[in-house]
């Protein structure tokens, strides 16, 4: 069918290189009107780049970009956009404080004659547009009260109404719960029906080829493969990802996985009736020394607030922490890591320093430790040395600054911080997301070696695979409770995703 | 395979010379520029390279320069402390207010042992400094205003200490230490280097110090990290104040009296060093070795323009657009350095 359509926007031989290194190597891509573009690739690949040049947001490359047929050249975003091209970003940005409507319309508010906002217009569109979405929230309601899978809905919501020919949806389902991506879906296919050309990034396989016409497959900066979605499946499409065989890496996310017996080793975390505000209520679980306890979830479940409470960044509105028995209430981060407990959130950004160099990155946490007036620069890099060593951080130069290292090796820094002196309780937040096989594996390797060296380990992830890869003892966290705790038993993506 | 680590590594490391010259950018243009004032001024004016001259010089910046080793500490924690000059104001009235003034002074002041006034003057500033950090940290108050509360309430204390009237008498060690000198150096410079040198010692080879720019460069990160933000940021507020207040009692000896709004250009002034120097707005970078430079700039700058024949109203506005290039430069510098990490 779509053949028979010429190609709204072609993209020929594209080269895009950060610094001398290569991210995309004379890519060809195409892409039709009332088409759906699935984008695979594990993390690296090039995809976002790519997506980023369509968008322009990166304007400098090599090779020619066409649109309907004409040589074109985006300097920003903004020309992008004047083109018709819109693009939902992995991470969410929205205006928490703005209301509903004035998020859906942010940038392009309808207004009278003498320039002045036409509230009750704007807000009757919003609902309107908003309902044709199956979303029904009050469009005056201010976004940031909103559950946050609801606030990304809307935010994508934005995106496809707002007349864009093209749009690029980067990572859209990772936040949503599964009802909600049926809804997105079928907005989706009603605006192909409309002619909208449409690209679709996603980790999940499952919905590139439920949802998408066509898929491709980037690797390491080249499309590998292109073919219509009904001619392949995902065990062919993970092959051509990471390009040997990947039936085994298949198997361990289909089929049940046999969770061992809990163990009977010493409590050294002990949370009783837990609650915050609407996030967390009533929560009550033990994480004990060479466990690890996966906590799994919808993004939005409460994991979040609950990491920041077990850390002392969030103050629960009740309930009791004990920590190897002693009751705990932790009035800042610096009392809770004294007391033994270190968490490394979902975001990079968020605890590591990328203008100070990887060994400054290391020895922060751990440094009154080693000193307790003057710095002892000798010791920390001889500590950061072993560390690099140890968890196979590449390149390994303790002196660079951290921002030149690549995403997966920054994260291992991130728990690097931790290892020297090891707390008892270790908390980590999606502690996979955004990885490449290999550095998976090795986040797993590290976390194994954490817990037989009798850590008590605490995994809260939105990916299943993540907490099934881990844990020996998996709680489901669902709107702020714990509904399911699955031990001893065999347990599978399926029966998580029923369970949340 | 280690020979191909280090190509490896080597080949992520900005090359060359011009993206190290652009990621040294922040400390580069002020050197420039001071390199540049004084050139221009040796030129214009012939009796401004001269030794008496640099004597001035370090003397005329000595203040500014003790109240902005504390400034520093806060601005590398991407913080601002607007109530510097008036606690150096409050601590400098409060040093004479305990001390015993000639007959015609007509102030109901409390005369002390010296020692005694020094130390009341320096908890004194010490105080205000904690009630910054608490409004900062606990009360959870921007640095900026809650400082330009503090700016007024030091301004009201040195109001009701002297009540528009002027203090000439402080205690023999301030009197020594702001208007004396040995072997033809003043003894105000030579405090001015002391706590410059100890604020640099400080910042970079202690805990605290590493602290300081960690939590500046990402507080959000220094959190996460297990380190007691609170403190430092509280630490860093109550240094601030105790090395304006230091300044303060030496001004006020060095300039031979105690008054009301006696110090108002030092807020300018010393911001203006820190930042001209090259230490970023945003926190984690620049210290001690940039404050300096930027003393040195506002010096020249100063110092000079009274060598050369110019308008003197024309001063104000010459050192103002100074400041705005400096500025600009600053984060230029910032936009520059996180090209170059890229």
């Amino acid at each position: 069918m779509r053949e028979d359509r010429s190609p709204i926007l072609e993209l020929l031989g594209i080269t895009k290189s950060f610094g001398g290194v290569e991210a995309l190597r004379g890519v060809d891509f195409a892409l039709s009107p009332g088409e759906i573009h699935g984008l695979v690739g594990e993390n690296g690949a090039g995809k976002s780049t790519l997506m980023k040049i369509i968008a322009g947001v990166h304007s400098e490359f090599s090779g020619r970009f066409l649109i309907d047929g004409k040589e074109t050249h985006f300097r920003s975003a903004r020309d992008a956009h004047a083109a018709g091209i819109a693009m939902v970003h992995q991470e969410l940005s929205v205006a928490p404080d703005l209301t509903v409507a004035e998020n859906v319309f942010l940038g392009n508010q309808p207004t009278n004659r003498f320039g002045l906002v036409q509230w009750r217009r704007m807000a009757r569109e919003a609902g309107e547009q908003l309902a044709r979405f199956g979303i029904d929230v009050d469009p005056m309601s201010r976004l940031g009260d909103l559950p946050i899978g609801l606030q990304q809905l809307i935010e994508i919501a934005r995106v496809l109404f707002s007349g864009a020919r093209i749009v690029i949806l980067d990572e859209p389902t990772s936040a949503l719960s599964p009802p909600e991506v049926e809804r997105l879906f079928a907005t989706l296919r009603r605006l192909r029906e409309e002619g909208t050309a449409i690209v679709f990034i996603s980790h999940f396989i499952e919905d590139i080829l439920l949802v998408s016409d066509t898929v491709t497959v980037f690797r390491n900066g080249r499309k590998v493969a292109e073919t219509a979605s009904v001619a392949t499946s995902k065990g062919a499409l993970i092959e051509a990802m990471i390009g040997r065989g990947g039936e085994a890496l298949e198997h361990s996310y289909t089929d049940d996985l046999m969770l061992p017996r809990p163990s009977d080793s010493s409590v050294v975390l002990k949370v009783d009736q837990l609650s915050l505000a609407r996030s967390l209520k009533d929560i009550s679980f033990e994480a004990r020394a060479g466990e690890v306890l996966g906590i799994y979830g919808f993004m939005g479940c409460g994991q979040q607030e609950l990491s920041r409470i077990l850390f002392g960044k969030l103050k629960p509105d009740g309930g009791t922490l004990a920590v190897e028995g002693k009751p705990r209430t932790f009035a800042s981060t610096a009392a809770a890591r004294r007391a033994g407990v270190a968490l490394v959130p979902e975001s990079r950004r968020a605890m590591l320093f990328h203008q100070e160099p990887v060994y400054k990155n290391i020895s922060i946490s751990i440094l009154d430790r080693i000193s307790s007036l003057l710095l002892k620069p000798a010791q920390e890099r001889d500590i950061a040395r072993r560390q690099v060593e140890q968890l196979q951080i590449r390149p390994p130069v303790v002196g660079l600054d951290l921002g030149m290292l690549s995403g997966g090796n920054q994260q291992k820094v991130a728990l690097a911080k931790w290892l020297t002196y090891p707390p008892k309780l270790l908390v980590l937040c999606e502690p996979t997301r955004g990885m490449d096989v290999g550095a998976k594996n090795d986040v797993i390797n590290i976390v194994r070696d954490l817990r037989a060296k009798g850590l008590a380990v605490i995994v809260l992830s939105t990916e299943p695979e993540t907490v099934l890869s881990l844990a020996d003892r998996i709680l489901v966290l669902k709107r702020g409770a714990l509904v399911r705790e699955f031990k001893n038993e065999p347990v599978s993506k399926d029966r998580l995703l029923e369970a949340a | 395979m280690a020979s191909s680590e280090t190509a490896l590594a080597a080949g992520r490391r900005p090359r060359g010379v011009a993206p190290f010259l652009r990621s040294q950018m922040r400390n580069i243009a002020p050197f420039l520029t001071l390199i540049f004032l004084s050139a221009f001024f040796a030129f214009a004016s012939p009796s401004f390279a001269t030794l008496d001259n640099l004597g001035n010089i370090l003397t005329q910046v000595s203040v500014t320069g003790i109240i902005a080793v504390g400034l520093t500490f806060v601005i590398l924690c991407a913080e601002i402390d607007l109530s510097i000059a008036s606690i150096a104001n409050v601590t400098g009235i409060a040093v004479a207010y305990f001390t015993l003034q000639e007959s015609y002074v007509n102030i109901a002041n409390i005369p002390l042992p010296g020692a005694v006034a020094i130390i009341l003057s320096i908890l004194l500033c010490a105080l205000l400094g904690l009630v910054n950090a608490l409004g900062l940290t606990v009360i959870g108050i921007p640095s900026f205003i809650m400082t330009l509360a503090m700016m007024q309430i030091a301004a009201g204390v040195s109001a009701l200490l002297v009540r528009g009237q002027i203090a000439y008498k402080v205690p023999g060690l301030i009197t020594t230490l702001g208007s004396g000198s040995i072997g033809g150096i003043p003894w105000i410079v030579i405090v001015a280097a002391i706590m410059l040198l100890g604020g640099h010692l400080v910042l970079t080879y202690t805990r605290f110090g590493r602290y300081v720019y960690m939590v500046g460069g990402n507080r959000e990160a220094a959190e996460y990290s297990g380190l007691n933000v609170k403190l430092i940021l509280g630490a860093v507020m109550v240094i601030s104040a105790v090395c304006s207040g230091i300044g303060g009692m030496l001004g006020v000896a060095h300039f031979g009296s105690a008054q009301q709004n006696e110090f108002d250009t030092y807020l300018l002034d010393s911001i203006a060093a820190v930042v001209v120097g090259g230490t970023s707005l945003f926190g984690g970078r620049g210290g001690i070795g940039n404050t300096i430079v930027g003393l040195f700039v506002l010096g020249v700058l100063n110092n000079g323009l009274d060598h050369v024949n110019i308008d003197s109203f024309l001063k104000i506005l010459i050192r103002g657009l100074i400041l705005l290039a400096a500025l600009v430069i600053n984060v230029y510098a910032q936009r520059l350095r996180e090209k170059a990490a890229e």
